[in-house]
C-alpha cells in the first residue's frame, strides 16, 4: 500500500515506473495505473467526457511502452506521466502536432553535468510544488488551472473571466514564478 | 554557446499545459534545444504539470478498467530497452530538431525561395492554420525584408546574427516581438543571418468575395 505521506508517494511511484523499465514489471504497473489511471481520466474530461476512459487507457499504454526512456535524475514519475496524457491529447483532440525536443539529438546544446545529489531535489522539489501552489492566491492558481487542465489559451481565459489578456498573463508568470522561487529556494537546503 | 535572449514565462508555460498550437511549438521547441537554462525552466513547468495531476479529483474508472489494460499488454511486444543509437559522427548539424524534420534534413538542404535583395525564405508547412512559420536567410549587413504580420512574431537565429536596435541576437537567441512595435532588424556585417520566423497567420475574412482580392490588395 502506498504511504499517506506524500514524499513516500513520489518515491513509490517513481520506483515503481523505474521498476517497469527495467523488467517490465505488471504488478508495478498495475500500481501506477490504480494511482494514475483514475487522475488521467479526470484530466481527460477536462476536455473530452466521451473519450476520457480510452484516452486513459492509451496514456497508460504509452507509459508501458516507453517506461524504459524514464530518467530518475530529471523527474518524479508524475511530471513525465503528465508529459505523456499531455501530448495524447493533443494528438486526440487536435488536429496540428506539438514540435518537441529530441533528447538524443546531437545538436542539443548540453547542459553542465547534474550534481549527483539533485536527483533527492527533485523528489523533494515535487513536494515543494504541491505545497506552494497550495498556498497561491486563487486567482492565481484559477489561471494556472483552467490552461493545465481545460487546455485553455491566454486569451480564451481572459475571454472567459472577463479579463483583460495582459492581467491573465501576468497572473500566470507571478503564479509560476512563486512556484519557481520555492523550489530555487527549496532546493538550496540541506 | 549559451544564448542571452530567452522565452518568455508565459511562453513556457503555455508549451507545458499544451495550449501552444503547432506554428508556436516548432519555435519553442528548437530553442529548448539550443538553450539548457530554458530547458531547466521547461522542467519546472511540466513539474508545475505532474503536480496539477497529482491534485486533480480523480475519476473513477470502469469496471473492467485494469482487466482491459492487462489484456493490452500481453498482445504488447516488450518495451525497447536501448535508446535509439545517435546520430553517426557526420558532424554536429546546425538545425536543431524538430526543424530538421520540417526541413527534411540540415541547414544545407532548405529550399530557399529568392524574395529579392539576397534574401530568400522557405515556408515550412504545418497542420496550424493560425500561424505562418518560416526560414528567413537575411544577407550579412541587410535588414530582414518586410512581411507583414499584426500579431506576435516569433524569432530564432539559427546561425550568423541580426542587430536590433542596440539589442545583438545571436544562435539560439530568440525575439518574442508584439505586432505593434516597429523594428527593423538587419543582419550583423560577418555573415548572413539564417532565422525561423513565426508570426501569426494573416487575417482570414469569412467572406469569400473578402478572401478572393485579399491577395490584390495586400492585406
Amino acid at each position: 500500500m502506498p504511504g499517506e505521506d506524500s514524499d513516500n508517494v513520489d518515491d513509490q511511484m517513481t520506483l515503481l515506473l523505474l521498476q517497469v523499465g527495467r523488467a517490465q514489471d505488471v504488478e508495478a504497473f498495475e500500481a501506477l495505473f490504480r494511482h494514475f489511471g483514475p487522475r488521467i481520466k479526470s484530466y481527460m474530461a477536462k476536455v473530452d467526457r466521451n473519450r476520457a476512459e480510452e484516452l486513459m487507457q492509451e496514456t497508460m499504454m504509452s507509459v508501458w511502452r516507453k517506461a524504459s526512456l524514464f530518467d530518475a535524475t530529471r523527474g518524479v514519475a508524475a511530471s513525465w506521466i503528465f508529459t505523456i496524457a499531455r501530448n495524447h491529447r493533443i494528438d486526440a483532440l487536435r488536429r496540428d502536432r506539438r514540435a518537441e525536443i529530441d533528447p538524443d539529438d546531437p545538436a542539443l546544446v548540453p547542459e553542465t553535468p547534474m550534481a549527483a545529489d539533485q536527483a533527492l531535489d527533485i523528489r523533494q522539489n515535487a513536494r515543494l510544488m504541491r505545497e506552494a501552489m497550495a498556498s497561491l492566491p486563487s486567482e492565481q492558481l484559477q489561471v494556472l488551472e483552467l490552461s493545465f487542465y481545460q487546455e485553455q489559451s491566454q486569451s480564451e481565459i481572459a475571454t472567459r473571466l472577463a479579463l483583460p489578456l495582459g492581467t491573465v498573463k501576468s497572473r500566470m508568470r507571478l503564479g509560476f514564478a512563486k512556484l519557481r522561487a520555492v523550489l530555487e529556494g527549496g532546493s538550496k537546503q540541506p | 554557446m549559451i544564448p542571452q535572449h530567452h522565452l518568455s514565462e508565459d511562453l513556457l508555460l503555455a508549451y507545458a499545459a499544451g495550449t501552444l498550437s503547432e506554428g508556436w511549438t516548432i519555435a519553442v521547441a528548437s530553442h529548448l534545444a539550443l538553450c539548457p537554462q530554458c530547458r531547466a525552466q521547461s522542467a519546472q513547468a511540466d513539474m508545475l504539470g505532474g503536480a496539477m495531476l497529482d491534485t486533480i479529483a480523480p475519476e473513477p474508472l470502469a469496471n473492467d478498467a485494469w482487466a482491459a489494460m492487462r489484456a493490452r499488454l500481453d498482445t504488447e511486444t516488450p518495451p525497447a530497452k536501448t535508446k535509439p543509437a545517435k546520430a553517426m559522427a557526420s558532424g554536429k548539424p546546425v538545425l536543431p530538431m524538430p526543424l530538421r524534420a520540417y526541413v527534411g534534413g540540415d541547414i544545407d538542404t532548405i529550399h530557399w525561395r529568392a524574395l529579392g535583395r539576397g534574401a530568400a525564405q522557405m515556408m515550412l508547412p504545418t497542420a496550424d492554420p493560425t500561424t505562418q512559420v518560416r526560414l528567413l536567410r537575411i544577407p550579412a549587413g541587410k535588414p530582414v525584408p518586410e512581411h507583414s504580420h499584426g500579431g506576435r512574431e516569433l524569432t530564432l537565429v539559427l546561425s550568423g546574427s541580426f542587430r536590433d536596435g542596440e539589442m545583438v541576437f545571436g544562435p539560439g537567441d530568440i525575439e518574442d516581438a508584439d505586432g505593434s512595435i516597429l523594428h527593423t532588424p538587419t543582419a550583423t556585417p560577418e555573415a548572413d543571418c539564417i532565422c525561423l520566423a513565426v508570426t501569426d497567420a494573416p487575417l482570414r475574412f469569412s467572406s469569400w468575395l473578402v478572401r478572393l482580392i485579399q491577395p490584390i490588395l495586400k492585406i
